[in-house]
């Protein structure tokens, strides 16, 4: 393909393939930019030309996934530590589906998500085979065009660019190539306002963010900007965002969500509960009735503690509960 | 024999890769080695002995660690055949950022951090340039964002490299680095193949001890910046001033 990127002017190749522009600023040749009817091959050396050639393909085919979205995550059973089949055999997760992965330590929790991570083929320790839309996908969900199934929400994550919030959302839109990229810089930014529930303006500096702040613009970004159809979260803290409203974006944005969590509340959220135990699912849990009914009134015993809290924080005592 | 290069920048979490990575491998029940590469101190060989992997240590000294690195690379090669090692793993440090230890035909393995900043990927050189693949590491403490702005500056420097994200505290992502590690060719000799990317040119007095500044005692490869001084500043004073 090298050959005849070089034979294309300038303006051709800019015109066939815009992110060419931001390649060509990376590696210092922002001055080729100014001459569109120059032939590449006049302006950019052959090695470079090369890189050229490759990063062009590999951004198509990171662009291209966006053509078939992944609509359902199916996993088949391999088998417990002890070598024993897996007694769930098969769980497909759908776009805008929540599970809740439950399990004690040491119980294979975070090998499952590894294996969906990594698009098992039964090369890993569990034997487990992952199939996307129902079918083995290829080797792009490997790291190779740098493409991942999982984004990851987990509680130590901190930002650490030092950027404002705009500028940032921005560098993710462009890293992204995102279509209508202000349009989405504005949705995310209402969004994390509306979780966190304390605005904030779109320059400040990222790191000066609130811890509840922080999550929810990672919330709002990933539903909007990243480019991993299913998102992983480990435990969402309680303090500072509304977990239904995070969930119902991630939802809306047809992600698939993971969620590995012994908070009930956030269990009983789940459309479905996948219990781990001995290296294996052992089974899936849809909650009931009554569970859901339950769910009232454990958040109005959140609410209870919450505001209990909130006293403490104000210096009141708690002799009256 | 498989042998594998593994560099990156100081503390990005080549050892703690390393490790994760290995302790799948050798629960397979193969035998793994590493060699560490280094400028002047490193415990890292202890850290590898803890773990029952059989280490060498080279430090550099006073040499150039990259040059160093080349003209110990086969004697490493066959103290693993010796050992009867199946797989060998080269650590070495950031060093220069203008070299890399990648040998053509043998695994280039680059780890960076997320932490390191969105330049990076670019100034690091050709250690991720010439890479076949990239670990970055530290996923877990920054936002999805940033990983995702990182690994796209990574994949505009080096876009043929598979790009792993790797936990080297909890090991997150080692299992399916070591499957392309044990995937890799076997290796006999390194004699004969060649480097990536040449070596720095540099024989200069510096290289050779000398440690006073000033023109006169520069002798052979030396390159002046360009810095537009005024006529009549003092270029070529050589060592001026009160002795
Ligand atoms: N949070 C976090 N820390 C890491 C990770 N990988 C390595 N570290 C830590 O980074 C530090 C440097 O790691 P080390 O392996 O010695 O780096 P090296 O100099 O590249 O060999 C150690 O304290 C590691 O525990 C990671 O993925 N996440
Ligand atoms: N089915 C399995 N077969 C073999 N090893 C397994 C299996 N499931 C999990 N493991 C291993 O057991 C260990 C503990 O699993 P892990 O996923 O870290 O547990 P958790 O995240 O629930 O604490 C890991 O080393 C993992 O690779
Ligand atoms: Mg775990
Ligand atoms: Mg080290």
């Amino acid at each position: 393909m090298s050959a005849d990127l070089g034979g294309m002017t300038v303006e051709t190749v800019l015109g066939r393939w815009p992110f060419a522009a931001q390649f060509l600023q990376e590696k210092g040749l922002a001055n080729v930019l100014d001459r569109p009817d120059t032939a590449l091959d006049v302006v950019v050396d052959p090695t470079v030309l090369q890189d050229m050639a490759a990063f062009i393909a590999e951004m198509e085919a990171f662009l291209g996934s966006g053509e078939e979205p992944v609509r359902e995550l199916t996993i088949k059973g391999g088998r417990a530590k002890d070598g024993s089949p897996e007694p769930v055999a098969e769980l497909t997760a759908r776009a805008g589906e929540v599970l809740c992965i439950v399990g004690p330590t040491g119980s294979g929790k975070s090998r499952l998500l590894a294996d969906i991570e990594w698009v098992a083929r039964g090369d890993t320790p569990t034997g487990r085979h992952v199939l996307i839309n129902g079918e083995v996908p290829d080797n792009r969900w490997r790291g190779g065009s740098g493409m991942h199934l999982v984004a990851q929400l987990s509680q130590n994550m901190n930002f650490v660019m030092d950027l404002s919030v705009r500028d940032f959302l921005s560098l993710h839109a462009e890293s992204r190539q995102a279509p209508e990229p202000l349009e989405k810089i504005e949705r995310i930014a209402t969004w994390a306002n509306e979780l966190a529930g304390e605005p904030f303006a779109m320059d400040t500096p990222i790191t000066s963010l609130s811890g509840g702040q922080s999550r929810a613009l990672m919330i709002a970004d990933i539903a909007v900007l990243s480019a991993s159809p299913v998102v992983l979260i480990d435990e969402i803290e309680n303090a500072g965002i509304d977990r239904r409203q995070a969930l119902d974006i991630l939802i809306q944005q047809e992600k698939i969500v993971l969620m590995a969590t012994h908070d009930p509340i956030l269990a009983l959220m789940g459309d479905r509960r996948v219990v781990i135990g001995g290296g294996a699912m052992t089974k899936v849990i849809a909650p009931s009735a009554g569970e859901r009914a339950n769910l009232v009134e454990l958040k109005a015993l959140d609410a209870r503690l919450m505001e209990l809290r909130r006293r403490l924080r104000a210096g009141e005592v708690l002799d009256q509960i | 024999m498989r042998f594998v290069t593994v560099s990156g920048p100081p503390a990005v979490g080549k050892t703690a890769v390393i490790i994760k990575t290995l302790e799948h491998i050798q629960g397979e029940g193969h035998k793994v080695g590493v060699v560490k590469f280094d400028c002047l101190a490193t415990e890292d060989d202890v850290l590898y002995r803890k773990r029952g992997i059989p280490v060498r240590k080279g430090l550099a000294g006073a040499l150039c660690p990259d040059h160093y690195f080349v003209s110990n690379v086969e004697e490493c090669v066959q103290w693993g055949l010796a050992t009867g090692l199946d797989m060998l793993v080269s650590e070495s440090a950031g060093l220069c950022n203008r070299c890399s230890p990648h040998i053509r035909g043998v695994l280039a393995v680059c780890v960076i951090d997320n932490l390191s900043g969105t330049d990076a990927p670019r100034k690091i050189g050709p250690m991720l340039k010439a890479a076949d693949v990239v670990v970055i590491t530290k996923g877990d403490i920054v936002s999805q964002a940033e990983r995702e702005v990182f690994a796209a500056r990574v994949r505009m420097v080096n876009p043929q490299a598979s790009i792993l994200h790797v936990n080297g505290i909890t090991g997150q992502g080692s299992y399916e680095l070591g499957t392309l590690w044990s995937g890799t060719r076997e290796t006999a000799t390194v004699e004969g193949l060649k480097l990536r990317f040449s070596m720095p040119a540099a024989l200069c007095s510096y290289c050779l001890g000398e440690t006073r500044i000033g023109a006169d005692y520069q002798l052979g490869n030396v390159r002046k910046m360009d810095l537009d001084l005024p006529t009549g500043a003092k270029t070529d004073g050589g060592p001026g001033g009160e002795p």
